[in-house]
Formats: structure tokens, sequence, C-alpha cells
């Protein structure tokens, strides 16, 4: 099979550790997104943020990843270089296209990317910056729509309502403007908008951070079903990890701009293999007030590291509890672990590390 | 003993008169925030807590104003005249009571000069969604600075290294140099963080934080609720927290008041919220907390059944009434129930605990 567009790489399809092509919808090689620093009068450019910098990982169909990691260490930008909101500085995104061909979006231009502009939607962070405040809700809403012929008319206002109430909203609420609503009702009409078009891959960025945990419910159990019914495929970025458990089938960890774990979510849970994976699990605070004192929290001491100016070695390195010499002199690759488990440190066999046990305790 | 009141909310209402119709978003509220003490506030998407928690600013937008009720802040002064020193209480008198000068923030013109010498210098918030109070064309060091310049007599100099310090403090790396970077170049979480930064550039004496740490992962939030604690060890300041998160709800509350559908539903100190619960709603509401390791294998996720009710047609009687699993026909759609008191600080507003 080879896939091709102007200027694209071809789609290797001998295997390299990823699964059988027909499977993959988007196969992500890696990725470099960096942002120049610059300085001075004339914004000389002194340096990069390396935002994210070489990682590499698939998304089956009906898939749902999760991305997690440290606030700044890519995973947003990672989401719009897929989505080709940014323009990448080195890499390829492969996305199957719907006869099957794997398609590098990478070199695409503006206007090659548009029939791919509907069938891959974010939902984005900051929903209060990403609605435009002078649009009411049909229209923010119901455009997309209007713009693809999908509905127009009574039929779009009955399809924006029928949206809005899966989401949770009044379509009373429908005439009225981003600023009249509170956060997580703003947030929810960014989930509706992204789908309204039937999209096949969706890029979930902090999507229900600001919902109370029974809309949170219902909006996750909305995300699996419409799974379930159209085969959909997500991109899911979450702080919140009990999210990240109940929703994701693989979890890929990121740490300043690198992937450090991937592993099936119950895997990762019960066993990691990474410092930072298991620094983050024992940090998840406890629903219970009796617990405060009692949590062995793994403290991450040390300046949080910078993506202009990593540390040497394992990125890791000056936090880790686990540090050994070779760690600042060597880089850890990659590596699989386990079948299905990679991890990039180079102790992951030999270190035991403490996951989540099935009772909700630290173990 | 009990600290000194710092703001004591009453009947407070706060309506938006839109074309539609009325929207009551805050209906009847009452609590107490102590100082020293952290007070978090929960309850469902929509039913009032930021409107709250911006009546108490007075920075409530447009078309919607406060209607009814007093926010009576208490106000303590500086140890120091430095300008964001400790806070204190006045001398205690004979009943009791705090001879601390008394002010109903609620009668106060929302334009004047009065509240605004008490925004960011008395009371300073952290907004839920950082770009509604960032600029985008000023620098993040320009935004920090000015806001300590404003309110201390720091000059250029120890206003940057003030705000190196807090932005160090909060996490963010290479402080120095991100004081010239703009709000778009960095990520969602650090935008957060650098509004944490500003907002606790004066020391407040009342700190809102609305869903502070939503954009950051949990060990920079462990790190960020941890300096929260320092500064309010260091200087009595009080926090009023909105969050979603019952487990930073667990982890920082000293009292907890549970809203729905703009009025209180129940309060009380953070020990019984959790562990006897007695409104319908608060009791749904610890039930469906997902806890790692146990949602695992579970099909779906529990949640509170049927829909916030239309805002312009509310249901008579509890509010909670349509959801409520204890539903009493011909009481609870006829009678708003009122505040029950359980005890010292904890009341509820639910007729099952009429009799008692
Ligand atoms: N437009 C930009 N210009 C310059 N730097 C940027 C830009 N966007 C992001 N960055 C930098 O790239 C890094 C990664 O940012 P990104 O937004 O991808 O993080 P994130 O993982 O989504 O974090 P969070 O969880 O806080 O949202 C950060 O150091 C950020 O400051
Ligand atoms: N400017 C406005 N005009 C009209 N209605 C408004 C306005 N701002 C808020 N509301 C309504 O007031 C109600 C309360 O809003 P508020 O922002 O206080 O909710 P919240 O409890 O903070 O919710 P969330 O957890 O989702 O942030 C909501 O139903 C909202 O739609
Ligand atoms: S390679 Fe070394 S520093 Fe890096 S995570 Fe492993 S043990 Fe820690
Ligand atoms: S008053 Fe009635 S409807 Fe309201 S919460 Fe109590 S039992 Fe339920
Ligand atoms: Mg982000
Ligand atoms: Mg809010």
């Amino acid at each position: 099979m080879s896939a091709q567009s102007t200027n694209g790489s071809e789609y290797p399809t001998t295997g390299n550790g990823t699964a059988a092509a027909e499977n993959v919808l988007l196969d992500v090689r890696n990725l470099q997104k960096w942002f120049p620093i610059t300085a001075g009068f004339f914004r000389r450019t002194v340096g990069h943020v390396r935002a994210v910098d070489d990682i590499s990982f698939h998304v089956l169909q009906g898939e749902t990843l999760g991305l997690v990691g440290e606030s700044g260490c890519g995973k947003t930008t990672a989401g719009r270089c897929i989505l080709r909101a940014y323009d990448l500085t080195g890499g390829q995104v492969f996305f199957q296209d719907h006869d099957g061909k794997m398609v590098d979006l990478g070199p695409l231009t503006n206007n090659e990317m548009k029939p791919y502009r509907q069938q891959l939607r974010m939902i984005f962070q900051d929903p209060f910056n990403s609605l435009n405040p002078r649009m009411p809700v049909i229209d923010i809403v119901g455009d997309p729509l209007k713009i693809n012929k999908v509905a127009a008319g009574k039929e779009l206002e009955d399809r924006v309502a029928s949206l809005l109430a899966r989401v949770g909203l009044r379509p009373e609420y429908m005439r009225r403007y981003p600023h009249a609503f509170s956060g997580g009702e703003r947030q929810r009409i960014g989930i509706a908008r992204a789908l309204a078009l039937d999209p096949r891959l969706v890029v979930a960025d902090e999507a229900v951070s600001a919902l109370d945990v029974s809309v949170r419910a219902q909006i996750l159990n909305l995300i699996k079903d419409l799974q379930e019914e159209f085969n959909l495929t997500y991109i899911f970025v979450s702080h919140d990890l009990s999210v990240i458990e109940y929703i994701c089938d693989r979890v890929v960890v990121m740490y300043v701009g690198k992937i450090v774990e991937v592993a099936e979510t119950e895997e990762l849970f019960a066993q990691p293999f990474h410092p930072y994976t298991e620094a983050l699990l024992s940090a998840v605070p406890n629903p219970d007030p009796r617990m405060r004192q009692q949590k062995d929290r793994i403290v991450l001491e040390g300046d949080v590291a910078d993506p202009a100016n990593p540390p040497s070695g394992c990125y890791f390195h000056p936090r880790c509890r686990y540090v050994q010499d070779q760690c600042s002199l060597e880089t850890p690759e990659l590596r699989e672990i386990a079948p299905g488990h990679f991890a990039a440190c180079h102790f992951a066999e030999e270190l035991t590390l403490a996951g989540v046990t099935a009772s909700g305790e630290l173990g | 003993m009990e600290s000194p009141v710092l703001i004591e909310i009453k009947n407070l209402k706060t309506h938006f008169f839109l074309d539609e119709g009325t929207v009551q978003a805050v209906n009847g509220v009452d609590f107490t925030i102590h100082q020293h003490k952290t007070l978090c506030v929960v309850g469902e998407s929509g039913c009032g807590k930021s409107v709250t928690a911006r009546s108490i600013l007075q920075i409530v937008d447009q078309p919607g104003r406060i209607v009814e009720g007093e926010i009576l802040y208490h106000r303590p002064f500086r140890l120091s005249a430095a300008g964001n020193g400790e806070w204190t209480s006045g001398e205690t008198g004979a009943n009791g009571n705090s001879t601390t000068e008394i002010i109903d923030l609620a009668a106060l013109d929302p334009r004047g000069r009065e509240i605004r010498a008490i925004r960011g210098q008395d009371i300073s918030m952290i907004f839920q969604e950082p770009m509604t109070s960032l600029s985008p064309i000023h620098t993040v060091g320009n935004q920090i600075t000015e806001a300590i310049k404003l309110h201390t007599d720091m000059l250029d100099d120890e206003a940057d290294e003030h705000a190196v310090e807090l932005l160090r403090r909060v996490g963010i790396p290479r402080p120095e140099e991100r004081l010239g970077t703009y709000p778009f170049e960095l990520s969602g979480g650090m935008r957060q963080r650098v509004m944490i930064a500003m907002a606790l550039s004066c020391n407040p004496a009342l700190l809102i934080a609305d869903e502070p740490t939503t954009a950051v992962d949990v060990t920079t939030q462990a790190q960020i609720l941890e300096l929260l604690e320092e500064l309010q060890d260091e200087y009595g300041m009080a926090i009023m927290l909105i969050t979603h998160d019952l487990g930073v709800v667990a982890e920082m509350a000293d009292d907890v008041v549970v809203m729905y559908l703009g009025q209180v539903a129940e309060r009380g100190d953070v020990d019984s919220i959790f562990h006897d619960p007695k409104h319908p709603y608060t009791q749904s509401l610890l039930k469906s907390i997902p806890r790692l390791g146990v949602s695992r294998n579970r099909q779906r996720l529990d949640s509170i059944r049927g829909m916030v009710p239309d805002p312009y047609n509310r249901p008579s009687g509890c509010m909670f009434g349509p959801r409520c699993d204890h539903f009493m026909p011909g009481r609870c759609d006829a009678i708003s129930p009122p505040a029950i008191p359980l005890g010292p600080g904890r009341e509820v507003h639910c007729l099952l605990y009429e009799d008692e």
C-alpha cells in the first residue's frame, strides 16, 4: 500500500512495532514541534522551546488513547500538530483516508487539509478562548452543519437542540452568547460543536475538566456511546487520572516533550515502569478528609524541567528518586519492557514501582 | 477557638435579566468564611458558584446584578505598613466580637472607589478561565508587576524580583525569562499558574480561587495547594476554593458549602460533609466520585438522573425535587425547604430533617 500527496513521505508498510496497518487510524512518526525563542529589538532567534521532541505513537480505529503528563510537557502542542493547526518542525502524521490509504497530513496545504478538517476535530482546552464571543450557541454548534450542507432551517435547529440535550444543556439556551454561560456549560458547547459533524478522530484536550462528577459521568458515558455507535476514535488529554482510567484503552505518558511510557491502561495503573508515572499516580488526592496525613505522595523535588534547555541524559534525572550515575550521561530509549508496555528508563526492569491497586489504595 | 469571621453572606440573590426571562443564578445563599480558614464550594455545573464569587467582588457581568442580600466584610488590618504584610483582626471585645470595621460589599457601587480599593488588595480572585483575566497583548511580567505596584509601594526592581519569586513558587521553569513571554506562548496550566502568582502577589486577606488547578497535573497541583497552605499560615489568608475535584476538597477544606441551583443545599465542616452527608444531593454527589482502581471495570459511570431544570421554569418547592429519590409528593413540591440547623456552622435545606 502506498499513500500519497504532493511531497509527503510514503507510509512504511513493513512493521517496526506498530500494529497491522488496516487497523491504524493515525500513526504519528517522530513528530517534532519547536517554537523559536526570540530576543532583542529585532526578535532574533536565540533558542528553541522543544515543545514536542520526536514522539511516535499510533491510534487504532475505535480506540481511545490517553495522553497525560506534566503541565507544559507538550500535550496540547501534539494535538494541534495532528490537526495541523501548527506546521510541523519534523516528522509525519499519517491518517487513514476513507479508502484506507495512509496520508501524511504533515506537508498538506491549508486547501489540501480541507477534506480532513471535518473528520478530525478538536475539543479545546480553554473554551473561553475557542468560542466566538459574537456568535450565539445555535451558530457555534450549527455552523459546521450548515457549511457542510448537512442541515438547514428548522432541521438545523432540531439537530442543534438534540446535540445540546445530549451534553446536558437546555435547548432554551440556544440563542445565548458564550459569555452568558458557566465554565462547565461553555465546555459542553465545545463538545457539542466537535461532535456535530460525525468526525472520525476527536482530540479531546481537557474536555471534561470543568465539569462536576455527575455531569462529567454523563459526558463520559456519551463519549463511550458515540464510540460504540460510530466507531469513533479519541485522543484524550486529561490531568484527571480517574477519567483516563475509565475512558482510555491505552495511555501515553509524556515528560518534557518526550514519551516516557506507553501501556494498556490497566497495566499502566497497576504496574508503572517509569518513575515519573509512579510519582504521578501517587499524587492523586484521596477523596476522604480522614486520609489527609496518610498519603505516601512522592513529592517531586528540584526544578521543573525546561523544554528550551532540557537536562542531560534522562530528562527526569534531576527529580528522580532512583537516579544513578548513568542517568545524567545516557539518554534512555523507549523500550518494550513487557509485551505492549514501553518505558524510557535505564532501570525499568530492576525497579519495583508502586501502582494503584484495585481497592483504590496505593500499593 | 473559632477563628474570627471574615465574610458573612446573607440571603444573597444575584439575577441576570435577559430578554427571554430572568436567570436566578444565585437565589438566597447564606454562608460564612472565617479568617485563616479554607471554605470549599462544590455543586453541579451552572449552580451559581462563580456568580457567587463574582458577587463578592462586585464584578457580575451585565445584565446581571445583586438584587438582594448582604455580603458583610469584617475587614482585618495589616500588621506591617508595607502593604503586603500579615493580616490581623481588631481587638476582641468582651462580647467576643472583634472591633474590626464591617463593610457591606453588596451595597457598594460596583464602579466606586471603595470596592476598587478592596479588589486585589484585600480580596483577590483566580478566575476559572485564565484568558478572561490575562491580557493577550501584554507580557506576563508586565501584568504581574503592574498588579504588585498598584497595591504595594514596591519599586520596579523589587516588583520584578517578587514576580520572579512568585512564578518560581508556582512551578514555572526559567521564571526570569518567562517575564517577557505572552500568554499565548504558555501552556494551559502555565497560564493558570501565572494567574495564581498574580492573585497572590499582594497577600490578600481572602483569596477566591475558582477551579484553580483544573489545567495542571496532579503533581503540580499538589505543589500549588501546598503553596496556598503555606501562604495561609504566613499571612493568615482565608481561601474560598471552588472546585469539582472532591479529592482536593477532602485535602484542603475546613468547611464545605454544597450548592444546588442557586441555593445552598447543605453546609458544614469537611468531615461531616464526607462522612455524614444529609442532603440527598450531597449523598448522590459523593456516590458518583470515581475512585482510582475501582472504576476500571465498570461499564457505565453513575450520574445523578435527570437534568437541571429549565431556568425560566423552576420547579416549585424544593429545587432538587424532580431528581430526588426521597421526594415526598405534596410536601417537597409545595414547600421551599428552610435552613434546618444541625449544629454549629452545620445546616441542611431538606424537608426530611424538619422534625429533628
Ligand atoms: N505558541 C507558542 N509559542 C511559544 N511557546 C509555546 C507556544 N505554545 C506552547 N509553547 C510552549 O510549549 C510547551 C508545551 O506547551 P503545551 O501547551 O503543549 O503543554 P501541555 O502539555 O498542553 O500543558 P498543559 O497541561 O499545561 O496544558 C510549553 O513550554 C509552552 O510554553
Ligand atoms: N452573563 C450571564 N448571563 C446570563 N446567565 C448567566 C450569565 N453568567 C452566568 N449565567 C447563568 O448563571 C448560572 C450560574 O452560573 P455560574 O457561572 O455561577 O455557574 P458555576 O456554578 O460556576 O458553574 P461551573 O461549575 O460550570 O463553572 C448558569 O446557569 C449560567 O448559565
Ligand atoms: S533513567 Fe534514571 S533518572 Fe531516568 S527515570 Fe530511570 S532511574 Fe530515573
Ligand atoms: S426536600 Fe424533598 S425533594 Fe428536596 S432534597 Fe429533601 S427529600 Fe428531596
Ligand atoms: Mg494543554
Ligand atoms: Mg464556574
